[in-house]
């Protein structure tokens, strides 16, 4: 895998804003109580991401380092404020269930993590690859959170009935508290896979270092 | 020549074991499961049944699946299972009971490292989760009125707390103490819970402070604030399930404070808080809430409040010596 896979797949897995960096969490508690805002509000952030990282590394000579942070939140709330009117235009319905969190985009953590810690350091394609798989790590990631809150707080899944009408669902999923368990549990769940998975990476390396040496 | 073992300290040990504690509970709450079928039905017996069951079950599967020691031999499950069970309305269906156990054994007890080390009540926590999923199963309509020794009927009736109930043509002081009053299976029978309460003192598996504390905090404060069918403060003590909490939930070893003042201040949090959450608070009853608060501040209480360690003195007086 090539440097641009690594990068695009860095946002997926192995440094997923939700399940690993564990960032962003107030977005991803508050509106996740079904699985269509949980695309929504991932779909906005990739498109703010992707913005903003390009913008920020096509910059990133010009800003002096003092007033680095002042200078990404400004770029940052172009992005936000375009996809709020776009989205307030063309998907009413979407914005007003995601309602505040839309506008507050632009102090989701992900987003200026990824221009400081990415796109000031790296090269503009590299930097919108960066955003893009950061963006769609975090779409999955509140999706899935979202679906699991929908399906047992609410018996649906993206608004379509999945069980008969005896069903009564568990509405505690679907109320504040049941996002920090269902984000605790999947929290857990994700560590507790790739951590396997980085045992065997971490001996494979270990292994090429032997080698190498 | 005879073998002699040599071990460290502490050589003096005593015949009581968690298996011990756990059974001498499970003892102290069979007067409330006998008063409560009493009064409900052998349904009541189904639903704590469920409820035991399930949570011995879930106890072994997560053990079995994590490769950890079976401990479903210390009772402790099944002693969260009854207390489950009898904070459960009658009426609650079987899924109901088996998602409480669930929710108690794997979320609140196993997920945070099995027994001791979990910070929140189980039983409670389950009561809460359900509580906030269904609460038309789990209050309101879901109290039906008790019938000594018939079959349960299916009328609902308001509890004790709702307004209005207490006075003319509601409870007396008698109904509330002998238990004829709507509620879960346990809380109801004040007498069974005090029978239960001697027990529990006289095996010294708790000692009286908590419980005393919080059922004097929560009668002088319920007085206090007067509202909705509280009138007196023994009207506040022996409605809804203050007694239950103070005596079998609240005592819990590993959720409440190691020192006196530690178990001062809890005690009396849960009995203000319950007061408060009565009076002022969208639910008629906050028992369940007051304790699971009180649980999350132990910590905080076991770190500020350290009991001085035997043969240490305060530095002021050392400084004094030397002045």
């Amino acid at each position: 895998m090539g440097k641009a896979g690594k990068v695009f797949t860095n946002g997926l897995l192995n440094e997923n804003p939700t399940f690993r960096l564990v960032l962003g969490t107030c977005p991803t508690i508050a509106i996740t109580t079904q699985a269509m805002n949980g695309i929504g509000m991932g779909l906005a952030a990739t498109f703010v991401l992707i913005g903003s990282n390009i913008v920020i590394s096509l910059l990133r000579k010009f800003i002096p380092d003092k007033v680095r942070i002042p200078a990404f939140i400004v770029i940052i709330c172009m992005f936000v404020t375009s996809v709020q009117l776009l989205m307030n235009a063309f998907l009413p319905a979407l914005y007003e269930s995601l309602g505040i969190f839309i506008p507050l985009i632009v102090v989701n953590c992900i987003i200026l993590a990824r221009a400081e810690a990415f796109a000031s350091k790296n090269s503009v394609f590299y930097s919108a690859l960066d955003g893009l798989g950061m963006g769609l790590g975090f779409t999955v990631a509140i999706t899935c959170i979202g679906a699991i809150r929908e399906i047992v707080g609410n018996g649906t899944i993206f608004g379509a009935r999945l069980f008969g009408a005896g069903f009564e669902p568990m509405l505690i999923a679907a109320l504040a508290p049941g996002g920090f368990i269902v984000f605790g549990l999947m929290l857990g769940f994700v560590n507790f896979i790739t951590r396997k998975g980085n045992k065997c990476e971490d001996e494979h390396e270990e292994a090429e270092q032997e080698e190498a040496a | 020549m005879t073998a002699y073992s040599v071990t460290t300290a502490p050589h003096i040990r005593t015949k009581e074991s968690t298996t011990s504690i756990m059974r001498n509970v499970l003892i102290a709450l069979t007067p409330c499961l006998i008063a409560g079928v009493c009064f409900f039905g052998f349904l009541s017996l189904f639903v704590v049944a469920v409820c035991v069951v399930s949570c011995v079950f879930f106890e072994w599967l997560f053990e079995v699946i994590m490769k950890r020691p079976i401990t479903i031999k210390d009772l402790s499950a099944a002693v969260t299972g009854m207390l489950l069970g009898l904070t459960m309305p009658v009426t609650a269906p079987w899924w109901m009971c088996i998602i409480g156990s669930a929710v108690a054994i794997l979320l609140a007890k196993q997920l945070f490292g099995g027994i001791g080390d979990n910070f929140l009540n189980p039983a409670l926590t389950a009561r809460a989760v359900l509580l906030a999923s269904w609460p038309g199963r789990m209050s309101g309509a879901a109290f039906v009125s008790p019938n000594f020794l018939g079959k349960v009927d299916s009328v609902s009736a308001a509890t004790p707390l709702a307004p209005g109930a207490m006075g003319e043509g509601g409870y007396s002081i008698l109904d509330l103490f002998l238990g004829r009053i709507p509620g879960t299976i346990g809380e109801v029978c004040k007498i069974a819970i005090l029978l239960g309460f001697v027990y529990l003192l006289v095996t010294r598996v708790i000692s009286w402070g908590i419980p005393v504390i919080i059922v004097l905090t929560t009668g002088v404060f319920g007085w206090i604030f007067n509202g909705g069918g509280i009138t007196t403060p023994i009207v506040s003590v022996l409605s809804g399930g203050i007694l239950f909490g103070a005596v079998f939930m609240a005592t819990d070893y590993s959720t409440c404070p190691m020192t006196a003042l530690g178990q001062i201040i809890f005690a009396f949090g849960i009995g203000l808080l319950t007061a408060v959450i009565r009076r002022f608070a969208g639910y008629p009853e906050g028992v369940t809430y007051a304790i699971l608060f009180m649980n999350i501040v132990t910590p905080l209480l076991d770190k500020y409040i350290k009991p001085t360690i035997y043969g240490e003195q305060k530095e002021k007086k050392e400084v004094a010596k030397v002045a």
